[in-house]
């Protein structure tokens, strides 16, 4: 493919991640931040986040497989995970985060389980269409 | 000034890129805000990434940290390396509030917190610590841009004449002393004395194009001795930064500088007080045993209550105390914890001076451990990491410590002396409570403190009984700190309270301290091992405490060299609970005794041990290095309790069932303390 199109190719996920709400403007001050100095800046901090919520994610498991459930600490484990998500503009998986906490508080094991499971399934979706748009970007600038 | 430097510099040192900012203090030099020293304190990597590319694009200078130990180790190795910190304010080794207290106390230095968390009350947290700002995650550059006024603001209250400052003072920080309604107009000002003593201290050569540097006050041991002397001499509430001054009579002290130190210290007294109040309430719920669960819950009884008089047990924790030893799931211990850590500001500064920087360090983890070590305390295992946080923080502190266990120590003296037992001073004198344990023997003390102190951690709940003990700052050994006077303010609390609950904490900080000791920095999944071991650990405490009573009593001997504080096993290790439980005191020379271990590791001479008399938790060890499991482990005890066997339930009773379990862990010199029952 030729170098344009995939850079449009790019700007299209981009633009469609942005409109759908599953970025938010804080990404875009990411890409702000992107200069000669870290050309790779964006997806640096983006790898990074997946690689550092992995490990939330599972503790987040852990702690919902383990009994009695303790809330506290699901609470405090979710509390860091949607810092992270906010922090690179994840707006959908933040949002589900609410939802989470909201039932951390009422206590409510269904509540919980079933919205990370949610919180789960828009988080790998994102990193999906973030993997591609990466690839994409990278493949452009590698023509020429 | 070097603005290439600053783009590249994450952990540059404070000298080498913001020499563009050192001028002679004249007129703000064209390039400020520019190189600005930032230290950003995150456990979120990414987050920490981002803020670092931001602070970068506003050219400022940044170091990076991941945790809130290491960034304070930072700040202390550079008292004038850095212009400004920003800190998390959820993070697993310490609270970032107690981060705040602590750059507060001893660096003076602005600080700005960040959370994703909006929430009004935590927001006025910040506030009420004494954060110059709060930035709501995720921070935008914009944010940060303007980050800089905080450090001009600081630094231009401290660059008026202090006089003249003193009568602005008045007039203009009103709101500040909001929460301060019973303080002196002297305490108004010593908050914004405070501010420009920011100024004052800001070191000479810290660069600050805006205003003149004056030499920043460090409040060392002795000086603040001598605060806490001339405080107790006019009484606190009279006690007024002049007044103050005069009677300290340093040379080079300025009124501003005690005002603000004086603000400091009511702060903190303030906190002590609220949580004795809630665990005196709680005390009375508790005082009924009757859960044979505890073991001798007579003791439980005195030992909770006692800890609540002392202020050291927030109410909450009592609660759960009972709930746990009652097999009840209780609430979150969360919540007392807090009111624990504040208290443990001051008192748990001591524990950290005492081992010295690098014990400290390593200790930091462990601190919550030490502290508990003294005192069996069924704390829930989350009360014990916040212990375990608060007392790392504590180590942190080297200074503070010094002075807060300076300024016990005179009144833990006085204290102990005249009713050496069941006296906890919580604060200088001002609050004495009431402990039931006669652990607090004058002569006691001295050791308990300085094991105690070593521990830190075990003073956590426990150790405001043991101010009483001792504060005596002069016998404790080697610690490297010099806290000595530290370290009897600490040990007292464990000494005191011998209850189980004591136990408990011991237990896991056992397993915590063996983490520490080893260097491991996996408390934090100690903690959850302890939840789980939690439930059985109430009665076992009880037996542990037993048997550690009886420990206590042997250590006089072992302190050895620096650390081990190696206690005469034999004794040590009793399967006799049942002896341990008729004396609640014995739970609390344990503690103590525990304590004592520490110090003597520390150097303490082992007579100190002995004056504790009762016996203390021998488990008390004191995570840092000495835990030289000494202890002849008795037959029945294994010792091994802290190192790893973490997290075994299995483990934990069977620790528990033996009494008198040995120290297994070098580390612990608990001598024999039955540290095996701290289910690791």
């Amino acid at each position: 493919m030729d170098k344009v199109r995939l850079q449009r190719e790019a700007a299209f996920i981009r633009s469609s991640l942005l409109d759908q709400g599953y970025l938010d403007e804080q990404f875009i001050q990411l890409e702000e931040l992107q200069d000669n100095d870290n050309p790779n800046f964006v997806e640096e901090v983006v790898t990074l986040f997946y690689t550092d919520s992995a490990r939330l994610i599972y503790n987040i498991d852990q702690a919902l497989l383990s009994n009695p459930t303790d809330f506290t600490k699901l609470d405090d484990y979710m509390h860091q995970f949607k810092g992270s998500c906010s922090s690179i503009g994840a707006k959908k998986v933040k949002n589900e985060c609410n939802g989470f906490g909201e039932y951390c508080e009422a206590q409510n094991y269904d509540g919980c389980f079933r919205t990370f499971q949610q919180i789960k399934q828009e988080y790998i979706n994102l990193k999906k269409k973030l993997e591609t748009y990466f690839q994409l970007l990278k493949e452009a600038a590698q023509i020429k | 000034m070097n603005l290439s430097n600053v783009k590249g510099s994450t952990m540059s040192t404070p000298s080498s890129s913001g020499s563009h900012l050192r001028s002679t203090g004249d007129a703000v030099s064209d390039q400020f805000p520019a190189g600005l020293r930032v230290l950003v304190v995150d456990d979120d990597p990414t987050c920490l990434m981002i803020l670092e590319k931001m602070l970068k694009a506003c050219l400022y200078e940044v170091t990076k940290c991941k945790c809130a130990e290491a960034a304070l180790e930072l700040l202390r190795g550079n008292k004038n390396g850095f212009d400004i910190v920003i800190s998390d304010v959820h993070m697993p080794d310490m609270d970032g509030f107690k981060l705040l207290e602590h750059i507060g106390l001893e660096m003076d230095l602005p600080v700005i917190m960040m959370s994703a968390d909006d929430g009004k009350h935590v927001v006025m947290k910040g506030v009420t610590h004494g954060a110059c700002d709060y930035l709501i995650k995720p921070v935008r550059i914009e944010a940060l841009k303007n980050i800089w006024q905080h450090v001009v603001r600081k630094r231009k209250t401290g660059w008026r004449d202090p006089e003249q400052s003193g009568s602005i003072d008045e007039g203009d920080r009103q709101q500040k002393v909001s929460d301060d309604a019973d303080y002196s107009s002297s305490a108004n000002e010593g908050k914004s004395s405070k501010k420009r003593r920011d100024e004052e201290e800001d070191a000479d050569e810290r660069d600050d194009s805006s205003t003149l540097k004056k030499p920043r006050v460090v409040w060392s041991v002795e000086l603040h001795q001598q605060f806490m002397a001339a405080v107790n001499q006019l009484g606190i509430d009279k006690a007024v930064p002049k007044k103050i001054l005069e009677l300290m009579n340093v040379p080079g002290l300025t009124r501003e500088n005690v005002a603000s130190h004086l603000q400091k210290y009511r702060l903190y007294l303030r906190r002590l007080s609220g949580v004795s109040q809630q665990q005196n309430n709680l005390n009375n719920s508790f005082m009924n045993p009757q859960d044979p669960t505890f073991g001798s819950t007579s003791i439980n009884g005195i030992d909770l209550q006692a800890l609540s008089v002392a202020g050291q047990l927030p109410a909450q924790s009592l609660a759960k105390l009972q709930a746990a030893g009652l097999g009840r799931s209780t609430a979150k211990p969360v919540m007392s914890m807090p009111l624990v850590e504040q208290r443990n500001l001051f008192s748990f500064e001591s524990p950290k001076l005492r081992f010295g920087e690098g014990q400290m360090q390593h200790l930091n983890t462990n601190k919550p451990i030490n502290l508990l070590h003294g005192i069996p305390t069924n704390m829930e295992p989350k009360q014990l990491a916040n212990l375990h946080q608060s007392a790392q923080s504590l180590g942190n502190l080297n200074m503070r410590i010094n002075a807060s266990v300076a300024q016990r120590s005179p009144l833990l003296m006085q204290m102990g002396q005249s009713q050496p037992r069941g006296q906890m001073i919580g604060e200088n004198g001002s609050h004495v409570n009431q402990l039931p344990t006669s652990l607090l023997q004058p002569t006691v003390p001295n050791r308990i403190s300085n094991g105690v102190i070593r521990n830190g951690i075990a003073s956590s709940s426990n150790i405001n009984a043991a101010y009483n003990q001792v504060p005596q700052s002069s016998s404790f050994l080697n610690f490297p700190m010099n806290q000595t006077n530290e370290m009897s303010v600490r040990s007292f609390p464990l000494g005191s309270h011998p209850g189980i609950s004591n136990i408990t904490t011991k237990g896991m900080l056992q397993e915590e301290v063996t983490s520490g000791i080893k260097g491991s920095s996996g408390f934090v999944p100690n903690y959850d091992i302890f939840n789980e071991l939690q439930p059985q650990k109430s009665q076992d405490w009880d037996l542990t405490t037993a048997g550690l009573t009886y420990d206590a009593t042997q250590h006089s001997n072992h302190v050895q060299g620096n650390t081990d504080v190696s206690v005469s096993p034999s004794v040590l290790v009793h399967p006799g609970f049942t002896s341990i439980q008729q004396t609640g005191q014995n739970r609390d020379t344990t503690s103590s005794m525990g304590k004592d271990m520490f110090s003597i590791g520390e150097g303490m001479d082992q007579g100190n041990l002995q004056n504790i008399s009762q016996p203390q938790n021998p488990l008390l060890v004191d995570n840092s290095v000495r835990v030289k499991a000494e202890r002849v482990p008795d037959a029945s005890s294994q010792t091994n309790f802290f190192p790893e066997q973490y997290g075994q339930e299995d483990l934990m009773s069977a620790l528990l069932k033996q009494e008198g379990i040995g120290l297994a862990e070098n580390e612990f010199d608990f001598d024999g303390y039955s540290l095996d029952n701290i289910p690791v």
